[in-house]
C-alpha cells in the first residue's frame, strides 16, 4: 500500500504535465471538430472544478454556477469590442467574483437545502430582471458578439484550467485548505477551534466563481449571440453539479474525469439520439446518485483496493456518500 | 377602488390555483423530506392527461379528478418505494438525504419531461371550458377560476380532515414530527413516507387538471410551477396544509398586484419575494 502511494505521488504530476502538453499540441494535428469538442470539455471541466472547490469541500450545494457563468458571458457582451481579449477575460472573472461576494454575504445565514434553492432562484431572478431591462429600458433583446477563432478560445480555456488546478492544489495543501475541509466535516466545531467560518466560505465562493466568470467571458466569443435566456441557462448550474458527483468528489481528478466523460457521452447522445438524450441523461443522473455516491473515481479506487488486497477486513464500512457528508 | 377590488379578486382566484399547486409539495417536503423539484412535471402530466381526455374523448375536464389524481398517486407511490427509499437506505445522514434526494428529483424531472415531449410534443396546447365571466355589480369573476377556487378549497378541507381525524392521517403527522418515536409506537414509517409522496403526486395531478382549465399548457411548463410551489410552501410553513392555502392566497394577491403594474416583472417579483423571505424568515409565516 505504502509503496503504491509513493509511486502515485510521482506519477500523478507527471501524467498531468504530459496531458497538458498533449492538449496544447492537439489543435496542430486534429480536425476542427475535435478542437470544438475538447473546448466544450475544458469549459465544463472549469465549471465542475470550480463548483467542487467550494461545494465539494464545504458541503454547501451551490446551484448558482449559471449566474457566474452568465456574468462572464455578459461582460464580453458589453465590453467585447472595447478591450483586448485577455483583459475582457479577467473582467469577466472579476464580475463573477463580485457577484459571488455579494451572494455569499447575503446567504451566510442559510444552511443545506435552503442555500441550494436560494442560489437556484438567484439565477432565475437575474435572468428575469435582465430580460425585463433589455425589453423595457434598452428596447433591444440580446447582444451580438464578435467571434474569436476556436483555437484561440481553446488555448485560453486550457490556460484557465491549468491556473485553476494549480490554485486548487495550492489551496488544498495550505492551512486555508485544511480550515476549509474542517467546515465541510463539521462547521460548528470548525468555528469553535477558531476558524473564521464566514470569511472563509465567502472568499472561497468568490475565488471559485472568478474562474467560472473567466470561462464565461471567453466562451461568449464562441457564441455570436447572447441574451439573458441563453446566458443564465439553469443547465449550467445542474451539469457541473452532476459531473462532479459523477466523477467523484474525493480529489481533484474526480471532477475532471467526470466533466470529460460526461461531456463526451453527452455529445455522442445528442448526435446519435437527439430525441432520447434527456431521458438517458436523467436515467444516468438517478443511477449515479443511487449507485455511485463516490463517483467514477470512487469506483476505480474500490476496484483497485479489491485487486490489491483481495480479502478486505470484515466489519469495515465501505466508503460512500462522501459528497454530502455533513455529519459531525 | 373598483379596479383595486378587481385586482384583489383576481389575486384570490389565482391564489386557489397556487394553493393546490403547493399542497402536494408541502406534504412531500414537510413529511418525507424530499424537495421534489419534479413536482411541476407531475402537474404537467396531470394537465396533459386531462387535456387528452377532454379533447380526444370529450370527457368533462372535472372528471380528470378521477383519472389524473389516482394515476399520479400510483406513480408517486412507486417512485418513492423504488427510488427514494433505496436512496434513504444508502445515505448516512438525513441532511445528506435531503441534498441527494433533491438532485435525484432533478433526474426524475429530466426523465418525465423527455417522455412527455416524446408523447405530446412541445407545442402550446389548451382548450376552453367555462370560459366566461359573471358580474357582481362592477366586479368581474371568471367562472372557471371560481370553480377552481371552490374545488381547491374543498380538496384542502378534505385533506385537512383526513390528516387530523383519521388513523392514517395521524400516523402521517406523527411520522413528520418524530420518525423514530413514531416507528417505536408501531407506525410503519416507510409506508407512511411512500403514502405521503403518493398523496403529494396526487395533489400535483389535481393541480394539473385545474391549471389546464385556465392556462395554456406545454410540456416544459413544470419548472415554473415547481418554483411557485416552493415559494408558497416556504411562505406558508412546511408541511402545513392550511399554511399552503393561506400562502397561496397571499402569493396570488401579490402576483395580481404586480401584474396590474407590469406583467413583465411578475416572475422576477416572485423570486425576489422568495429570496427575501428565505433570508428573513425561512420557517415561513406560519411555520413552527
Amino acid at each position: 500500500m505504502k509503496k503504491s502511494k509513493r509511486i502515485a505521488k510521482y506519477i500523478v504530476p507527471v501524467v498531468i504535465v504530459l496531458v497538458v502538453v498533449l492538449m496544447a499540441a492537439v489543435p496542430s494535428f486534429t480536425d476542427p471538430y475535435k478542437v470544438v469538442l475538447l473546448r466544450t470539455i475544458l469549459m465544463f471541466a472549469i465549471l465542475t472544478l470550480s463548483w467542487s472547490l467550494f461545494s465539494g469541500t464545504t458541503g454547501y450545494t451551490s446551484l448558482a454556477t449559471a449566474a457566474f457563468y452568465g456574468a462572464g458571458l455578459y461582460t464580453t457582451a458589453y465590453l467585447g469590442d472595447k478591450l483586448p481579449l485577455p483583459l475582457i477575460v479577467v473582467c469577466g472573472g472579476i464580475a463573477a467574483f463580485v457577484l459571488a461576494l455579494l451572494m455569499g454575504a447575503i446567504t451566510l445565514r442559510l444552511k443545506g437545502i435552503y442555500f441550494s434553492i436560494f442560489t437556484l432562484s438567484s439565477v432565475e431572478l437575474i435572468k428575469q430582471i435582465l430580460h425585463w431591462y433589455e425589453i423595457n429600458i434598452i428596447g433591444v433583446r440580446g447582444h451580438y458578439v464578435t467571434r474569436v477563432n476556436d483555437v484561440t478560445v481553446y488555448y485560453v480555456l486550457l490556460v484557465i484550467t491549468v491556473l485553476l488546478m494549480l490554485t486548487i492544489y495550492l489551496i488544498k495543501r495550505s492551512r486555508y485548505g485544511l480550515a476549509l475541509s474542517s467546515i465541510g466535516s463539521c462547521e460548528e466545531a470548525a468555528a469553535h477551534i477558531g476558524v473564521n467560518v464566514v470569511g472563509l466560505k465567502v472568499l472561497t465562493y468568490a475565488i471559485s466563481s472568478f474562474f467560472i466568470g473567466m470561462a464565461g467571458a471567453i466562451m461568449a466569443t464562441a457564441m455570436l449571440y447572447i441574451d439573458s435566456y441563453v446566458a443564465f441557462d439553469l443547465n449550467y448550474s445542474f451539469f457541473p453539479t452532476l459531473m462532479a458527483i459523477f466523477g467523484g468528489l474525493g480529489n481533484i481528478l474526480g471532477p475532471l474525469v467526470g466533466a470529460a466523460v460526461f461531456t463526451y457521452l453527452r455529445e455522442i447522445l445528442i448526435t446519435k439520439y437527439p430525441y432520447h438524450y434527456m431521458l438517458i441523461f436523467g436515467t444516468v443522473m438517478v443511477l449515479t446518485i443511487l449507485y455511485l455516491p463516490s463517483g467514477l473515481i470512487g469506483l476505480a479506487q474500490n476496484i483497485w483496493k479489491k485487486l490489491t488486497n483481495p480479502a478486505p477486513e470484515k466489519g469495515l464500512k465501505t466508503e460512500g456518500g462522501k459528497h454530502a457528508d455533513t455529519s459531525c | 377602488m373598483i379596479a383595486f377590488i378587481n385586482v384583489l379578486v383576481n389575486g384570490l382566484l389565482l391564489g386557489g390555483i397556487y394553493a393546490i399547486t403547493a399542497m402536494g409539495l408541502s406534504l412531500q417536503y414537510g413529511v418525507a423530506r424530499i424537495l421534489n423539484i419534479a413536482h411541476g412535471e407531475f402537474i404537467m402530466v396531470g394537465a396533459f392527461l386531462t387535456f387528452v381526455l377532454h379533447t380526444k374523448l370529450g370527457i368533462n375536464p372535472l372528471f380528470g379528478l378521477a383519472v389524473a389524481g389516482p394515476a399520479l398517486f400510483v406513480v408517486g407511490y412507486l417512485i418513492q418505494r423504488i427510488l427514494f427509499k433505496t436512496l434513504k437506505d444508502r445515505t448516512p445522514t438525513p441532511a445528506a438525504f435531503e441534498g441527494s434526494s433533491m438532485l435525484m428529483a432533478f433526474g426524475i424531472l429530466f426523465m418525465v419531461q423527455s417522455i412527455a415531449i416524446f408523447i405530446w410534443g412541445t407545442n402550446v396546447q389548451g382548450y376552453s371550458y367555462l370560459a366566461y365571466s359573471v358580474y357582481l355589480g362592477d366586479i368581474r369573476f371568471s367562472v372557471n377560476r371560481l370553480v377552481i377556487l371552490v374545488i381547491s378549497v374543498l380538496i384542502c378541507l378534505l385533506f385537512y380532515l383526513f390528516l387530523t381525524r383519521t388513523r392514517a392521517g395521524k400516523a402521517i403527522r406523527a411520522a413528520s414530527q418524530d420518525p423514530d418515536a413514531a416507528g417505536l409506537m408501531g407506525v410503519d414509517i416507510n409506508k407512511m413516507l411512500a403514502l405521503c409522496f403518493a398523496f403529494g403526486a396526487m395533489m400535483a395531478g389535481f393541480a394539473g387538471m385545474l391549471i389546464s382549465m385556465v392556462f395554456p399548457i406545454y410540456t416544459t411548463m413544470g419548472m415554473q410551477y415547481t418554483i411557485i410551489a416552493i415559494i408558497v410552501v416556504v411562505l406558508g410553513g412546511l408541511g402545513s396544509i392550511p399554511g399552503s392555502l393561506i400562502g397561496g392566497f397571499l402569493l396570488g394577491i401579490f402576483g395580481a398586484i404586480v401584474s396590474a403594474k407590469d406583467p413583465g416583472l411578475n416572475m422576477a417579483a416572485y423570486y425576489l419575494l422568495f429570496m427575501v423571505l428565505l433570508l428573513v424568515k425561512p420557517s415561513g409565516l406560519f411555520g413552527r
